[in-house]
């Protein structure tokens, strides 16, 4: 599945989407950076919590194909600008991180 | 003695805004160089474990990335307060970040480990008051 289709098949909101295109493969939760950093695999979508400029940095070197904010967190205009420019596709939903697994889950 | 492509730069200390920044350079270089994705990750990953250590650990250093046809080394350098027991230090979950750190995500004590298990190898030379100089090289 491809990002878009986290906004046009299972609802969850863009914050952007430089990369909409981008294949989707399986699928990482996690906040803690290094955690992240080294057992998330290339093309994962990323479930977290945690939002700061250090997300998207992780996001872009870990080259995941997109980062989830769980729980309505938000981010700051300004890192959106940055994510935007790093090419890290954002989204955002309401739902906690297990349930959007559980609906990723069933779309993959 | 052999040809090959340098990159270096400063890494400012404390600044967790432009932290990662070498990271995301270097990676922006490596793709235009035309190096396989699986490479670049790599590289990405153990650099950015090590900036980010001399941000947070050392207040910032130097870094070093040097393309050989073979080979890609990675060098940070800092003059931060050393690592006492690199033995610990290399164990998973083992940190000495601050709580301030921990809120933005870091210190789960696995950015060494990382860096260890994403290159073919890795040296560190550290002495405590003085500083610490890690090499990683990423085989081609
Ligand atoms: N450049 C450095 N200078 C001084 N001490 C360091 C340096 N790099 C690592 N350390 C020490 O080694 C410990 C373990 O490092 P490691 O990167 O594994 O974990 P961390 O940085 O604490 O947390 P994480 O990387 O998971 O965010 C650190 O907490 C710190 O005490
Ligand atoms: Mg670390």
């Amino acid at each position: 599945m491809k990002v878009t289709d986290l906004v046009n098949d299972l609802g969850f909101a863009p914050i952007c989407m430089p990369d909409p295109e981008r294949e989707i493969h399986g699928c990482y939760i996690g906040d803690l950076l290094s955690w992240v950093m080294g057992r998330a695999q290339a093309d994962n979508l990323w479930i977290t919590i945690m939002s700061n400029v250090n997300t998207v940095a992780v996001a872009s070197l870990a080259d995941v194909s997109a980062v989830l904010l769980a729980e309505n967190v938000t981010l700051e205009e300004s890192i959106v600008q940055t994510a935007e420019l790093k090419g890290v596709n954002i989204l955002s939903t309401s739902l906690s991180a297990y349930e959007a697994a559980v609906k990723l889950s069933g779309a993959l | 003695m052999s040809d090959h492509l340098n990159f270096h730069f400063t890494v400012d200390g404390d600044n967790f805004v432009s932290a990662g920044q070498a990271s995301v350079q270097v990676k922006k270089n490596l793709r235009e160089l035309g190096l396989s994705p699986d490479v670049i990750r790599k590289v990405s990953i153990a650099m950015y474990e090590g900036e980010i250590n001399m941000v947070i650990h050392a207040h910032g250093g130097t870094a070093d990335v040097n393309v050989y046809e073979d080979r890609i080394e990675i060098i940070l350098d800092d003059e931060g307060p050393g690592i006492k027991d690199v033995e610990l230090a290399l164990q998973e979950g083992y940190s000495t970040a601050s709580d301030s750190v921990r809120s933005l995500g870091f210190g789960a004590g696995m950015g060494l480990p990382n860096m260890k298990r994403y290159s073919d190898d890795m040296r560190i030379d550290t002495t405590v008051g003085v500083g610490t100089k890690i090499t990683m090289t990423i085989r081609l």
